[in-house]
């Protein structure tokens, strides 16, 4: 995908540590204004990359735009972006206010402009009450906002995010994803978000690159992310709790999975596959029918409840099906014991479909 | 996605020119001047023209001209030198188990949850404080045979009690002994201490369960979990050995006769003392052999395990 | 067990309930006599004594007359206590043919200590600053070699270092000395500082770094202001261990008046002429063990912490 007037641009970036290949020949163009998330497990290589637009590291090979302008080389402070970190990073002896205006005054820029550039940080992070204490004396929730304005007074154009709220709790970490949210509606800024959490990446994303071994998996809309996962790794993924997959082949227009034959009718190929082909069909647990919706399934079938775990909004039931032990998301008023039969529905219209061999969606 | 082959430098907007290799980091290059210096001219060169200097004739001066073996062979003749080195074997032995044990038994003692604690742990440490020159002559005082130790115990009744190790050949190392001991085991007492203060507390709670008694799970659990402890003890320990010098010099002066002479001060007298510089040099260089000696199992157990692993 | 006393205050209304709780209940009484308290006290006890003995036969040495010593008790408190020891041993020690006291090598200790303390723990701070937040190639290696050189023996460094000096027209001279000090103080400290800034965050050096401060900018207004106490023990570490040294002091200095309070005290009271004064001798050994036992018992905690912070890792 190419954009015409991107804001942030990675150009065959290589990044290694002596023979450890961490990034490999990615390119990447971010839109004007665009909330991309890069999303992957640990060790995939979304925080080096982000260290690297930042110039925190030096790439091996290959360029990081912003702006138009060729950064590669360019020192931190001079790329016109702002950072969040994980830890907060807050200069411990600095007051908040010191430390909103450290790079302010490294950059020698006006008083009365630093003043004016807290005094708007301070009021859209409403962290006025706080300027004068230490970041000692804050709440974890409190040293973030000031971690947050010290990058929204640099009056900048591109604001990283280096997994900003992995260390704030459950509650905390919910109030403040909203938050950032609103601020991004606000600000139109371009924001780089790095995370490993599904969650923020689904809520808060225009775009997610999902990563993994240094290379983008897939770039997308948290909803093609979600609905149509380009390969089996993307598809596993994302979801909680995962797809349910199981080993079949094609045979025209069903895929043959132990014990079962289901219809491909409904679903949209990209590519079809040849008749007798290995592949892999992947169903998410809510996309599994039950009660009332069974009458529109193209495909039936009962099972027995092999374990049930409430999670007080929706019900987990496990079941055996196809040789596997299926996933099925039920409502939360689901009265399900184990040993109880049930009828289930399946739409492979909502299901992916994978080559065994390539892992690619079909 | 766009593929460009532009590579950085055709960029015709580059924000930075990028400086050549050695100009990179500057700042870090020049602040570090003085510790690139004294690694390498001071340490590395200096080591290295001792040991050179070692196979030469040098006396009064140093001068380059070559002697092969002949230094190491006067010095392995020389009756002072192998006392030195027996001695510094015997002192080396006794306090390398001393230290451990007393360190570690304190160590385990202290760490007992015992009231006053810091009091006791002070006074184990202060002497670590002193220099060997205190050290050496506090110890020189107490055991001043007419005046000192000797003399109180006589008081008291046992009249015949003969304790004078300072005079007495025999065991004039176990003088230097006593003192070494009080002033090195209050550090490895402490870095004991700290080590088994890093022992996860489950441990124990598991021992208790499981009704083993405290020595033994010491002896059977814990000391095995303070391999690193006790390898880092046992390096410092052994370094300390060799550099044996300013209490010999407080205490004994190497007296009586040779009897406590130990090779750090014999190169310090051949090199300042006698003008015998060919001989302080190659002695200085046995002293380098010891020390690597003690060190590459020490570097091989530490580092050699690792990168296999 | 259910006692009586607790029983009779507690409410009518659960006195029933209480009553079904035979057998042992609540905390388990301690026995504070127990055999195992009483080996492990008393070994620390007889094992403290044998620690503070010497410290106080110094005291009480130093503070008695000469002719006390040759009928008394080494251990004996002094039966009338005399300050002469002190004054005589400041004042007019001899060495050789100065007889002005230890005076003159404790002002000489402290000629070299200010500028060696102050020299080290300057360059050793930038060094595991550098060392930790700005790697360059090669960096690690000069670090290995230095720590490497932390376990030679001085004795074969010394005489290139006097090569060295009088090459450089300073052997013999303060600042030559101070050198030295600087050089062999440099590994433990290096590790020390190193060691401290690498515990610091890598976030906070990457905020610096975009808030465009540099490598002095970062060191001066981010990681001093924050590393007070790994300054406090580089500086306790540097304190004692220059006050104390003698090797360098014997081998550096050119003349008998420059030489440190170690190598003057140990001339004074191992010197062959004339009555051994054993109450000079210990008023003399004290005061030279004075500056680091001072240091020790103010600094409490801070010194541990120095020591196992410079040596686990040494």
């Amino acid at each position: 995908m190419t954009l015409l007037n991107p804001s942030v641009s990675i150009k065959n970036l290589d990044l290694s540590f002596g023979a450890v290949k961490v990034l490999q020949n990615l390119n990447l163009d971010i839109g004007d204004g665009e909330f991309l998330v890069l999303l992957g497990s640990s060790g995939c290589g979304k925080s080096t990359l982000l260290n690297v637009i930042a110039g925190l590291l030096e790439p091996t090979d290959g360029q990081v735009w912003i702006k138009g302008r060729n950064v590669t080389w360019a020192e931190p402070s001079e790329r016109g972006i702002g950072m969040v970190f994980q830890s907060y990073a807050l200069y411990p002896q600095m007051t908040v206010e010191g430390n909103l205006t450290f790079g302010l005054r490294n950059a020698k820029v006006p008083k009365a402009e630093i003043a004016k550039r807290v005094a708007r940080a301070a009021e859209i992070l409403q962290i006025e009450p706080l300027l004068k204490r230490k970041p000692g004396a804050l709440s974890g929730g409190q040293r973030q906002r000031v971690a947050i304005g010290r990058a929204l007074v640099r009056d900048v154009e591109v604001f990283l995010f280096d997994e900003p709220l992995s260390n704030l709790d459950a509650k905390l970490r919910a109030d403040l994803r909203v938050e950032l949210k609103r601020l991004h509606n606000n600000l139109k800024n371009t924001m780089i978000y790095v995370t490993h959490d599904q969650v923020e990446a689904m809520t808060l994303a225009d775009r997610i690159a999902i990563m993994k071994g240094g290379k983008i998996m897939q770039l997308g809309t948290p909803a093609e992310i979600y609905g149509k996962p380009q390969n089996l790794y993307v598809a596993d993924f994302i979801g909680s709790p995962s797809m349910t997959f199981f080993d079949g082949t094609v045979e025209g227009d069903v895929i043959r999975i132990p014990d079962h034959d289901l219809p491909l009718g409904t679903y949209e190929f990209s590519q079809r596959p040849a008749t007798g082909r290995p592949a892999i069909i992947g169903i998410r647990p809510e996309h599994v029918m039950t009660g009332d919706n069974l009458r529109s399934a193209p495909y039936t079938a009962e099972v027995t409840a092999d374990l049930v775990e409430p999670m007080g909004s929706d019900t987990l039931v496990h079941c055996a099906f196809g040789g596997q032990t299926m996933r099925v998301r039920m409502d939360g008023q689901a009265q399900v014991k184990p040993g109880d039969r049930l009828m289930i529905g399946i739409d492979p219209g909502a299901a992916s479909l994978f080559d065994k061999e390539t892992e690619a969606r079909l | 996605m766009t593929i460009s082959d532009t590579r950085p430098d055709a960029g015709d907007r580059a924000a930075a020119r990028r400086p050549s290799r050695l100009f990179r980091n500057l700042p870090s290059k020049i602040a570090m001047l003085p510790l690139i210096f004294t690694a390498v001219v001071v340490f590395l060169g200096g080591t290295i023209w001792t040991v050179v200097y070692s196979f030469t004739k040098s006396g009064l001066l140093p001068r380059l001209s070559w002697a092969g073996l002949d230094q190491y062979e006067r010095l392995w003749s020389s009756r002072k030198w192998i006392v030195s080195i027996e001695n510094l074997a015997i002192y080396g032995f006794f306090s390398l188990i001393g230290t451990l044990v007393i360190g570690f038994t304190l160590a385990a003692l202290l760490d007992r949850k015992i009231r006053g604690e810091a009091v006791f742990r002070s006074i184990f440490l202060y002497p670590f404080a002193l220099s060997f020159i205190v050290t050496g002559l506090v110890w020189q005082w107490i055991l001043n045979p007419e005046l000192g130790l000797q003399n109180v115990v006589r008081e008291m009744g046992w009249t015949g009690f003969s304790f004078d190790p300072l005079n007495n050949p025999d065991i004039v190392m176990f003088g230097l002994l006593i003192a070494g001991l009080w002033q090195g085991t209050g550090l490895i007492m402490c870095i004991m201490l700290a080590g088994l203060r890093g022992i996860d507390e489950d441990i124990w709670k598991a021992a208790r369960v499981d009704g083993i008694g405290t020595v033994k799970t010491y002896i059977r659990v814990i000391i095995p979990m303070m391999r690193p402890v006790f390898v880092t003890s046992l390096v410092l320990i052994g370094a300390g050995i060799v550099k044996l010098y300013d209490l010999v010099v407080a205490q004994t002066s190497g007296g009586p006769g040779i009897s406590s002479e130990v090779p750090a001060k014999y190169v310090m007298t051949a090199m300042f003392g006698g003008q015998n510089l060919g001989q302080g040099f190659a002695a200085s260089t046995m002293m380098l052999v010891m020390v690597v000696i003690i060190l590459i199992p020490w570097a091989y157990l530490e580092f050699g395990g690792k990168k296999h692993g | 067990m259910a006692d009586v006393g607790i029983l009779a205050t507690t409410k009518a209304a659960e006195q029933p309930v209480a009553a079904l709780l035979d057998g042992p209940r609540g905390p388990k009484p301690v026995r504070r006599f127990s055999r195992s308290n009483i080996i492990i006290y008393g070994t620390l006890f007889v094992v403290a004594l044998y620690y503070a003995l010497p410290l106080y036969v110094m005291i009480v040495t130093s503070l008695k007359g000469m002719p006390e010593i040759r009928v008394g008790n080494i251990f004996a408190p002094p039966l009338e206590v005399t300050f002469q020891p002190w004054v005589k041993a400041w004042q007019e020690a001899c060495t050789g043919i100065n007889c002005d006291g230890l005076s003159r090598g404790f002002w000489n200790s402290f000629q070299i200590l200010i500028p060696s303390v102050i020299l080290s723990v300057a360059i050793a701070s930038v060094n595991g600053y550098a060392l930790s937040m700005w790697k360059f190639r090669g960096s690690e290696v000069f670090f290995t070699l230095l720590m490497i050189g932390a376990f030679i023996p001085y004795q074969v460094m010394l005489y290139p270092i006097v090569i060295m000096l009088r090459e450089a027209g300073l052997y013999g001279s303060l600042t030559g000395l101070v050198l030295v000090h600087v050089a062999f103080g440099m590994p433990i400290n290096t590790l020390l500082f190193r060691n401290y800034f690498a515990s610091i965050p890598e976030e906070l050096f990457k905020a610096a770094r975009v808030d465009g401060a540099g490598f002095w900018a970062i060191f001066f207004r981010i990681m001093l202001p924050m590393s007070l106490p790994i300054f406090v023990v580089a500086l306790i570490i540097q304190v004692t261990g220059i006050w104390n040294d003698f090797l360098f002091g014997v081998t550096f200095t050119s003349s008998p008046e420059r030489y440190p309070m170690t190598v003057q005290l140990n001339n004074i009271v191992n010197s062959v002429q004339g009555v051994k004064e054993y109450n000079v001798n210990m008023a003399a050994t004290l005061l030279t063990g004075l500056v680091p036992l001072v240091i020790y018992f103010a600094s409490g905690k801070l010194f541990v912490r120095g020591i196992a912070a410079g040596a686990v890792k040494g």
